[in-house]
């Protein structure tokens, strides 16, 4: 999803069309500001906050790409709103600023993101397990030991900053309005890192199948497109958690030979309700 | 220009911000797909000229390997290498790239990233017959790997013309062949997950840290994996298009016997 970079129209003026409106109805309002090089969209949107539109709604943070709080759809495009440069965008043209689809606006560039933290609440949190070896998987102080090998497929999924803009591309979501019955797959992407987490003692298949959908994702891995921090989400997270659900109901071979996956873990306690958006 | 809200009906088909000429890709990739799957079962039907046989040679088209007639010792006119192609046309059916191809462009389910895809009912996604049959690429990844065992057979023995080491452009075109498929087939997602994905502990034996290392490997492969899928999509389809020619005469195979 690469756009050229059209450094010959970086500063000077542009146009941009920035949504304003609520639930009920909006439009695109155009703003015309005179931008500098290396300038940013969301500088852009919070210098029209200052000089032209002080009731605009944005939200932002950190301005480092690290907080994942101005989250937008900059030309149709679910991004960071710090992470993209005007002069990456066509200059021929205004650069349009949307909210995220996949969620309720509340206001302009604002949407409510409440629901990606109430399926968040669903998912069982690291929970060791009872027979941890003592002086190899836990030592004397109780601190958990873990080989570098085993954490190093874990750390890429750490790198998630929360912004939920593979929430909001995925179709299953943005399209098909399904929350109550896919996670989405930043969420399939912790459960990921709690299921190949050699000390946990949960199983989480059943519910990565049932109430995760996990089958609902069809793998277009706009996910990982979009994702700023560059996590391989579908390659490294969806798909080997599909794989072990194959492994835990579709292989007629390990059903033959009685071998399921995440032996030894307890299933873990039902979950409180399915979130809706 | 209306936003989309959770009381709004689905987009229709095509709907986007983007500026970029996102449906390209899904463009060129039902034209490629489907010209080879035309090419194959039309190749599969015509069922001749599938070897080079001159001058003591013994090159086979991937097509056709193996030889079920020849080792099996029967005769018939009807399409025999169906018998065999279901493995690897079903491993790249279920392949997790070409379902990502095939649902973008095919199925238009988005055709492109924030493109509102085809309005449906009720999307079910992986969880309904027929697709949920995905779910069993491993076992066309089993079949497939027994055939990619055959076409190092038959690359192999095409070095060998009555006997006598030989090489020419044929035998070269063929273990070009074979290595793009062998590195198509063992970067697959499944296999990766078999040989050593599934583990939640890569350090807990020496068995584990074999498998790891061999995870890394197959890692490596893996993300080349749509390119392995296109290369050796071309690469079987080039390789019998040669020996198709020259089986026909058309030209001969330049080779040189030791």
């Amino acid at each position: 999803m690469s756009e050229t970079i059209d450094l010959a129209h970086a500063p000077g003026p542009r146009k941009l069309q920035i949504w304003r409106g609520d639930l009920t109805s909006g439009e695109l309002v155009e703003y015309e500001l005179e931008t500098e090089p290396g300038m940013v969209v969301l500088d852009a949107v919070l210098e029209i906050q200052r000089s032209q539109a002080p009731d605009l709604a944005v939200r932002w943070n950190c301005k480092a790409a690290k907080c994942g709080s101005c989250s937008a759809e900059v030309n149709g495009r679910p991004r960071l709103m710090c992470k993209t440069r005007l002069d990456h965008l066509p200059a021929d043209q205004p650069i349009t600023v949307e909210p995220m689809r996949a969620f309720p606006l509340i206001r302009d560039l604002v949407t409510d993101v409440s629901w990606n933290y109430r399926v968040n609440k669903q998912i069982t949190p690291f929970t060791p397990r009872e027979n941890l070896k003592p002086g190899v998987e836990v030592n004397a102080k109780g601190e958990f030991l873990i080989d570098q090998t085993d954490t190093d497929r874990m750390s890429e999924f750490r790198k998630c900053i929360e912004c939920f803009m593979c929430q909001d591309v995925c179709h299953v979501l943005r399209d098909h309005r399904l929350h109550d019955r896919y996670y989405g797959p930043r969420f399939m992407m912790r459960m990921a890192s709690l299921d190949m987490h050699p000390l946990d003692g949960v199983d989480r298949l059943d519910q990565i199948a049932d109430e995760g959908g996990i089958g609902l994702c069809n793998i277009t891995k706009c996910c990982t497109e979009v994702c700023p921090e560059g996590i391989h989400i579908t390659d490294n997270a969806i798909i080997p958690m599909k794989e072990r659900v194959v492994d835990q109901r579709h292989d007629p071979v390990l059903k033959l030979l009685h071998r399921t996956p995440n032996k030894g873990r307890i299933k873990p306690p039902p979950r409180s309700e399915t979130p809706r958006l | 220009m209306p936003m989309t809200t959770v009381a709004d009906p689905p987009r229709p088909l095509g709907s986007t911000m983007r500026r970029d000429r996102w449906w390209i890709q899904p463009v060129m990739i039902v034209v490629a797909l489907t010209l080879f799957g035309i090419y194959a079962v039309i190749r599969v039907i015509i069922n001749k000229d599938y070897a080079i046989t001159a001058g003591g040679a013994h090159l086979e088209s991937p097509f056709f390997s193996p030889d079920l007639p020849g080792i099996l010792s029967f005769h018939t006119s009807l399409p025999w290498a169906f018998l065999v192609l279901w493995s690897p046309l079903g491993l790249r059916s279920s392949c997790y790239y070409y379902r990502k191809s095939y649902y973008r462009s095919f199925f238009l389910a988005p055709p492109s990233c924030a493109v509102a895809g085809a309005a449906r009912r009720k999307y079910t996604g992986e969880t309904k017959f027929p697709l949920v049959l995905n779910n069993l690429h491993r076992i066309f990844f089993y079949f497939a790997a027994i055939v990619i065992g055959f076409l190092w057979y038959d690359a192999i023995r095409g070095l060998f013309y009555h006997g006598s080491f030989g090489i020419g452009i044929g035998n070269l075109i063929m273990f070009v062949n074979v290595i793009c498929l062998s590195a198509f087939t063992f970067g697959c997602n499944s296999w990766r997950h078999i040989i050593g994905g599934k583990l939640n502990c890569f350090s807990c034996s020496t068995a584990a840290q074999k498998r790891h290392s061999a995870w890394q490997k197959v890692s490596i492969l893996n993300r080349s994996h749509m390119q392995w899928a296109w290369i050796s999509m071309f690469t079987v389809w080039f390789t019998d298009v040669y020996i198709w020619l020259v089986s026909a005469g058309v030209f001969s195979d330049p080779h040189h016997v030791f």
